[in-house]
């Protein structure tokens, strides 16, 4: 490009990220003092460290914190997937990844098994994570007791002290009121035996994938500037009375698309006649259990075929 | 004071930025899995003393917020090389210290002295690059804990015998204390202070 060479003139650009901008979007001083946080994050699982965060060229709450960290974490061998609420194809999704496919020319992808690293917006994917992925959230509200207490100075306290019995009560009051822990997503877990943290607002169902996960988990808060993380095999366990054991979510339907009955599903309205369906969240996993031949009840419908990604994509 | 000379003819030929990129997930990869070891290969043009795979962890974590502490037996070399490639502040006091650097784990400092943190803010700790003579995995002292699928040996030479009960007594205080880097000339081991030591 005639632009580039203009701006930029004797600059041999092994990529083919922006001219003016340094790779990766971030400046090294910036990813620097990211990176050291991210490291102190994993030195202490579930501890949330404040950060310096930046002005990403996106409002806040559509994923600054993810995309901090994906910035200080790609290079040229990675593969990259992003997903927003396990969809690859929708708007948020497909923005971080063309902004990250920009500033640092990384290699993207929509299939779990071939990313490297995974940005996520409230989902970890169906199929089983590896050794080499590294899990990226965007979190909204990393404190898991600012529900119950407001101050931030009180919260570094009770963190400090592990004063942690006022989340008991907030399940507690769940069931005096619901007769269940009727809490769904953003559920509370307790990392490593000490610290608790909030595991960004997945459902409750992927809980569970987080607990002696061979991946390593990185979760990051742009608007509240906070990094915490989980490191591979890491006990994370959510927390729960003997009475009421912690229980994932389960449907009496399968996936109308693919058939799938162990996958977390959304349900779908179709029509002004009540008519819905559920569906896999995940994109991937669906898509990939169709190329194998499992079909759901629903999968020969015309009118759903859109939801199979076989009408044209805006993205 | 003298002024100290600085080789700048080995400048590095790569872009800065994916090196620093390559480095830091090499230190991450070892961070997250204690007992993994990574080659961050040789890159040349450092003072003597100190090994190619130290002076790019300083590359890619050390700069001027980050103030550096260096173990008295290094040269002013050392000192003066790491100060103008990472432009951070290389200060006397242990305490202080957010990296401290320590030439010859034969040779430890007090390792106590080094800022754990604060209770509540348990990640204002010092990180500790020491540099040791080799790394072998399968046998030696064994590891456990977050990062570690069950456990994992862990054999380092040129280390002094009694590191491994200060790690002990620094799993004691978390979420307080130091995360240590050892460093052979191009090989790198991490130890966050969550590592279980059996020895």
């Amino acid at each position: 490009m005639t632009y580039q060479e203009d701006l930029m003139p004797g600059k041999s650009d092994a990529t083919d990220n922006d001219a003016g901008y340094n790779y990766g979007y971030l400046n090294e001083q910036t990813k620097r003092m990211i990176r050291r946080a991210i490291l102190k994050a994993v030195a202490i699982p579930g501890y949330q460290v404040p950060f310096a965060g930046r002005e990403m060229p996106m409002p806040y709450g559509w994923g600054t914190g993810g995309i901090q960290l994906s910035a200080c974490l790609l290079g040229p061998n990675d593969v990259f997937k992003v997903i927003d609420q396990g969809a690859d194809d929708t708007t948020n999704a497909v923005s971080i990844r063309k902004f990250f496919a920009r500033v640092t020319g990384v290699e993207t992808t929509e299939k779990t098994g071939e990313a490297t690293v995974i940005q996520t917006r409230h989902r970890i994917p169906e199929a089983p994570l590896q050794e080499d992925q590294i899990m990226v959230y965007q979190v909204p509200i990393p404190e898991p007791l600012r529900w119950v207490e407001p101050r931030e100075s009180e919260t570094r306290k009770m963190h400090a002290l592990e004063e942690y019995g006022v989340m008991h009560v907030q399940l507690y009051e769940d069931i005096a009121r619901h007769g269940r822990i009727a809490t769904n997503f953003m559920y509370p877990v307790k990392v490593d035996g000490r610290y608790i943290m909030c595991p960004s607002p997945i459902p409750k169902f992927d809980n569970p994938k987080l607990d002696m996960s061979p991946a390593l988990h990185l979760f990051g808060a742009g608007r509240e500037k906070r990094i915490y993380a989980v490191p591979p095999y890491t006990d994370v366990k959510s927390l729960d009375f003997e009475d009421h054991p912690f229980q994932v979510e389960s449907w009496d339907a399968c996936c109308g698309l693919c058939g799938a009955r162990d996958s977390y599903l959304d349900e779908v309205i179709l029509n002004d006649e009540g008519e819905r369906m559920f569906v896999c969240s995940d994109t991937d996993y669906c898509s990939s259990r169709r190329a194998q031949g499992n079909f759901g009840p629903m999968a020969g419908r015309e009118d759903v075929a859109e939801l199979m990604g076989e009408s044209p994509q805006t993205a | 004071m003298l002024e100290h000379r600085v080789d700048t003819t080995e400048q590095r030929a790569t872009d800065p930025a994916l090196d620093n990129q390559r480095i830091f997930r090499a230190i991450l990869l070892t961070m997250s899995r204690p007992g993994t070891v990574t080659t961050l290969g040789n890159l040349p043009g450092h003072p003597g003393g100190l090994h190619p795979a130290s002076a790019a962890v300083c590359m890619a974590l050390v700069d001027m917020d980050s103030p550096l502490w260096i173990s008295p037996d290094a040269s002013e070399d050392v000192a003066t090389h790491l100060k103008f490639y990472c432009g951070c502040p290389v200060i006397r006091k242990q305490e202080e210290c957010s990296f401290g650097l320590v030439l010859n784990g034969l040779d430890l400092p007090d390792l106590e002295r080094f800022n754990p943190g604060e209770a509540e803010y348990p990640d204002r700790s010092a990180t500790l690059i020491i540099q040791v003579a080799s790394i072998e995995v399968g046998h030696g002292v064994r590891l456990g804990g977050p990062g570690i699928n069950g456990q994992t040996l862990l054999n380092i030479t040129g280390l002094q015998a009694d590191f491994w009960e200060s790690m002990q007594q620094n799993r004691q205080r978390f979420p307080l204390g130091y995360d240590v880097i050892l460093t052979t000339e191009t090989e790198i081991v991490s130890l966050p202070r969550s590592v279980q030591v059996e020895i």
